[in-house]
């Protein structure tokens, strides 16, 4: 080894960080979930203002309420509240560039539902466009969010903004 | 200063491991019973403050989940410490002693369930030159108590008895997760678990969650009919290097408890957060803690370590037996890091 | 109640994406180093440490404030480790501050820094959980739907966002503590080039940094001892609110509405506008500018572009924003509130080199953080409140 090796610092160390966990959904996601499994979405309204949140996770966020009401089902169709279109790669996304990703309000619900935009050009996506969801073929099935590959486009006409703008 | 009391403390009943709630579902009813039972909505707190761990839940961010449970709207005046929420507590106490806020709402979660604990420990290690070498959290505390026992600072009979003492009284405590009448030459007869700990000289591993209210003055009388007064709270960190401090003592705790002034007067009850028996024992002898005084009545951490959640649990414990006469002085202790490495020490008095 | 408290000494490293000449160790201690020797103090004279940075899994260490205690001159002193989100720099000035103004503690050192080189912000800001699809990619995917909410509702012109991105990064060159040092920097430059998350540029995106920012406060006859004046904390605010309700105005929330009625409340600040010299807010993507200019009530609703467009926001407008290059131009995101409130403190200490905005007297300092949910902001001056 040469003096100046000898001198020269450790600047980088490699300490590769494993560590498994185990998540539990919880009770309310759980029901959401298995209900996604079979191809239903269901909400939950809020026992204060009655609004619908989907998915729900227990509580009303804005209430601090137990939310646990018979579950409201919801069709799996809505409007694109806004987006974003991403060309960044991240490691945890599997999902081909460019792509959208929207901000659904389904119809009936009070809350949003983040997801992405497929079967339509990126340059067609704007706030208040109609959209549907495509699922997965039933075998393919999971208790998973992802049961919806990605919504598409309707081709209804344009929900108005002031119908959607509160939840922006 | 300000006459600072805890008036409210609620705990969920701490487990092993929680398969069907989230964090947030195991909040959730900790918030709304403590809120309900103190009569307060989220408007007539002050302030809140939480405390909890990323690395736990294995995310970042994972305490802003902990806003939906206690309904933070309209917005609160709102922090929150990567520590155990008896830390939490002390920020609360500060902003109340700025007379910025007479009430605060205090909690502190943990599921660690979730991970591999004794390793997801590891990483508070110098992360250069011990990490790499993942030394898991009960090695480095078994460790701790081989100094102690080669050292004959104390013997693993004396360790034996705490857990027997504090897993006995944990009987009475519904909260509690790991508790019954054990005998100490039984448990002395027990193979050890890593050396020289035994099964029983381990806090078991707890999912849970606490909260508390604490108010000023003429607040804190309205909203308990025993306030329990907040008359000593300080904390002190260690370096964290096992090899430049000595293990065998709590330096930190001794220093504060003298500036809580534990010793000025008579302590009647005292909750200690010890994970390993070895460091029970080290904390309340540098809590000073005489013959007559009732250690952990609530069983302790060794009957339940919800971490995040157990350093305030003991200030809530200690409360509890203000609240009831049972105590007219109690000192509550909270602990994070390796061997002891960062202490809390709370003076409560009924007067 | 409340007592007084003074800023003494300010300190800050090197900012850069990979500052691999230091540990984190280094780091720290390169920022509290410089604190101290502003404060013309030394270690022994600091009662307790408040540390804050954001989330653990940045740099992989777990609650790394107990491995940097005594790095920090924090053994056998009081230490708190404070976490709330992107706030976290502010909020860690803030629960500083606040020891002093309770009478607890007479000095107290503050610290917040982050690493981002030694692990992966990115991935570590998107794990994707079971059971969800993970959509969102990192802080980017996060607010460019809010940034796009906020075009529509004020119309504002499109080019606002690049203003500010040029604005900024031609502030930092007058910074010597900036990452982003860009002579080039241009219009032309920031519009051309490419969409990350569209529609925000590039150009218009905060880079990823590694550095600290320290400050030590002192109460008010210790910190009336000093050479340089202190500047003096006259308020303090934190608002949350929760991530996700239905109705939740994501745009203009108002945990920040109501975070700054509260701190111009308790600073006595009626006209916000007229009455601070300058503001250094938390400005990650270049349209959070025009954004809490409305925010922190500068500007009417759907109005705050106008000060951008206008040039209030210069460094020579009637309302300087990110005299220091921002968040834009260097950002160690556990740090970078703390930047926020140093650099409020630094102008009205009038210390902050090329970037003083003349005769500064009263600054405000701004963070946020979250699902745009933790507000954590304050009022510093030169004069004694
Ligand atoms: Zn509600």
């Amino acid at each position: 080894m040469s003096e100046s090796e000898e001198r020269k610092p450790v600047e980088v160390l490699r300490t590769p960080v494993v560590l498994d966990y185990t998540y539990s959904a919880g009770q309310s996601s759980s029901r959401h979930l298995r209900a996604f499994g079979k191809g239903k979405l269901l909400g939950q309204r809020c026992p204060v203002d009655g609004r619908v949140y989907f998915p729900s996770r227990g509580s009303c966020p804005q209430h601090g309420v137990p939310i646990e009401g018979e579950p409201v089902e919801l069709p799996d169709r809505g409007t694109i509240v806004t987006y974003s279109v991403n060309r960044v790669p991240s490691e945890n996304i599997d999902l081909e560039l460019p792509y959208a990703a929207i901000q659904v309000l389904l119809d009936g619900a009070d809350t949003i539902l983040f997801h992405v935009l497929g079967e339509s050009s990126i340059d067609d996506v704007h706030m208040g466009m109609r959209v549907e969801a495509v699922w997965k073929p039933e075998e393919e099935w999971d208790d998973s969010v992802a049961n919806i590959r990605y919504f598409r486009p309707t081709g209804e006409p344009d929900t108005p903004f002031d119908q959607y703008k509160e939840h922006i | 200063m300000r006459d600072v009391a805890v008036v409210a403390f609620t705990q969920a009943k701490s487990v092993r491991a929680e398969r069907d709630l989230n964090e947030t579902e195991i909040l959730i009813p900790v918030i709304h019973d403590i809120k309900r039972g103190a009569g307060l909505e989220t408007k007539d707190i002050d302030f809140v403050c939480s405390g909890s761990s990323d690395y736990l839940a294995g995310q970042s961010f994972a305490f802003v989940s902990g806003l939906d449970a206690i309904g933070a709207w309209p917005p609160v005046s709102e922090s929150h410490v990567e520590m155990d929420g008896a830390w939490a507590l002390y920020e609360a106490w500060v902003k109340i002693q700025t007379g910025h806020a007479d009430t605060a709402l205090v909690y502190g979660f943990g599921k660690p369930s979730m991970g591999d604990l004794s390793r997801t420990l590891a990483l508070q290690l110098d992360p250069y030159c011990v990490v790499p070498l993942w030394p898991d959290a009960v090695s480095v505390a078994a460790l701790q108590a081989r100094l102690c026992l080669e050292g004959g600072v104390l013997s693993e009979r004396e360790m034996a008895e705490v857990a027997v003492r504090d897993r006995g009284k944990g009987k009475s405590n519904p909260y509690a997760q790991v508790t019954g009448d054990f005998d100490v030459d039984a448990l002395l007869a027990e193979p050890t678990f890593v050396s020289p700990l035994r099964r029983h000289d381990c806090s078991p591993i707890s999912d849970g969650a606490s909260a508390m209210i604490i108010a000023a003055g003429d607040r804190a009388r309205d909203l308990a009919e025993r306030p329990a007064w907040i008359r000593g709270l300080e904390h002190i960190v260690e370096p964290q290097d096992l090899g430049i401090r000595d293990l065998t003592t709590s330096r930190s705790t001794q220093i504060a408890a003298d500036r809580a002034a534990v010793g000025k007067d008579k302590i009647d009850v005292a909750e200690v957060c010890g994970p390993f028996t070895h460091q029970s024992i080290l904390v309340e002898r540098a809590l000073g803690l005489g013959e007559s005084v009732d250690v952990n009545p609530s069983g302790g951490a060794l009957s339940a370590h919800p971490l995040m959640a157990a350093g305030l649990t003991r200030i809530g414990e200690a409360s509890k037996r203000i609240w009831d006469g049972s105590a007219d002085r109690a000192v509550a202790h909270a602990t994070s890091g390796p061997c002891l490495q960062q202490n809390l020490v709370c003076v409560l008095e009924g007067a | 109640m409340a007592e007084r408290c003074g800023i003494v000494g300010i300190g800050q490293t090197k900012h850069d994406s990979k500052r691999l000449d230091v540990s984190m160790v280094g780091l720290v201690r390169e920022a509290a180093l410089r604190a101290l020797e502003d404060a013309e103090l030394t270690w022994k004279d600091i009662d307790a440490v408040v540390i804050g940075k954001a989330p653990d899994l940045f740099e992989g260490v777990m609650m790394p404030e107990l491995y940097l205690a005594d790095a920090l001159g924090g053994a056998y002193k009081p230490m708190l480790r404070v976490h709330t989100a992107g706030s976290v720099g502010g909020s860690t000035g803030i629960v500083a501050a606040s020891l002093v103004e309770a009478g607890v503690h007479d000095r107290v050192l503050a610290v917040a820094f982050e690493k981002q080189s030694e692990s992966n912000a990115m991935w570590a800001l998107s794990i994707a959980m079971p059971f969800s699809v993970a959509t969102v990619a990192g802080a980017g995917g996060f607010f460019a739907p809010l940034i796009r909410g906020y075009m529509r509702r004020s119309g504002a012109p499109e080019d606002t966002g690049i203003r500010v991105a040029v604005k900024d990064r031609l502030n930092a060159l007058k910074n010597p503590y900036a990452h982003l040092h860009m002579e080039d920097i241009s219009f032309d430059l920031v519009a051309a080039s490419p969409m990350l998350w569209d529609p925000v540029r590039y150009l218009e995106t905060c880079p990823s940094s590694d550095g600290a920012c320290a400050m030590v406060f002192a109460s008010e006859k210790l910190a009336e001892q000093t050479q340089t004046p202190p500047a003096w904390v006259h308020a303090t605010a934190m608002r949350s609110e929760p991530t996700m309700f239905s109705g939740r105005d994501q745009v203009m929330p108002q945990a920040s509405l109501d975070n700054a009625k509260a701190l111009y409340k308790q600073a006595g600040i009626t006209n916000p506008r007229k009455e601070i010299d300058c503001a250094e807010m938390y400005v990650p993507f270049s349209w959070f500018e025009p954004m809490w200019c409305e925010g922190m009530l500068f500007a009417e609703p759907n109005e705050g572009w106008k000060m951008t467009y206008e040039g209030a926001t210069a460094l020579d407008g009637d309302l300087p924003v990110n005299m220091s290059g921002g968040v834009l131009s260097s950002n160690p995101i556990g740090a970078s509130g703390l930047l926020r409130f140093a650099e409020a403190a630094l102008q009205v200490r009038g210390q902050a080199g090329e970037h003083q905005v003349d005769g500064a007297r009263k600054a405000l300092g701004h963070a946020y953080g979250g699902g745009s949910q933790y507000f954590s902001t304050w009022i510093v001056s030169s004069d004694k409140p």
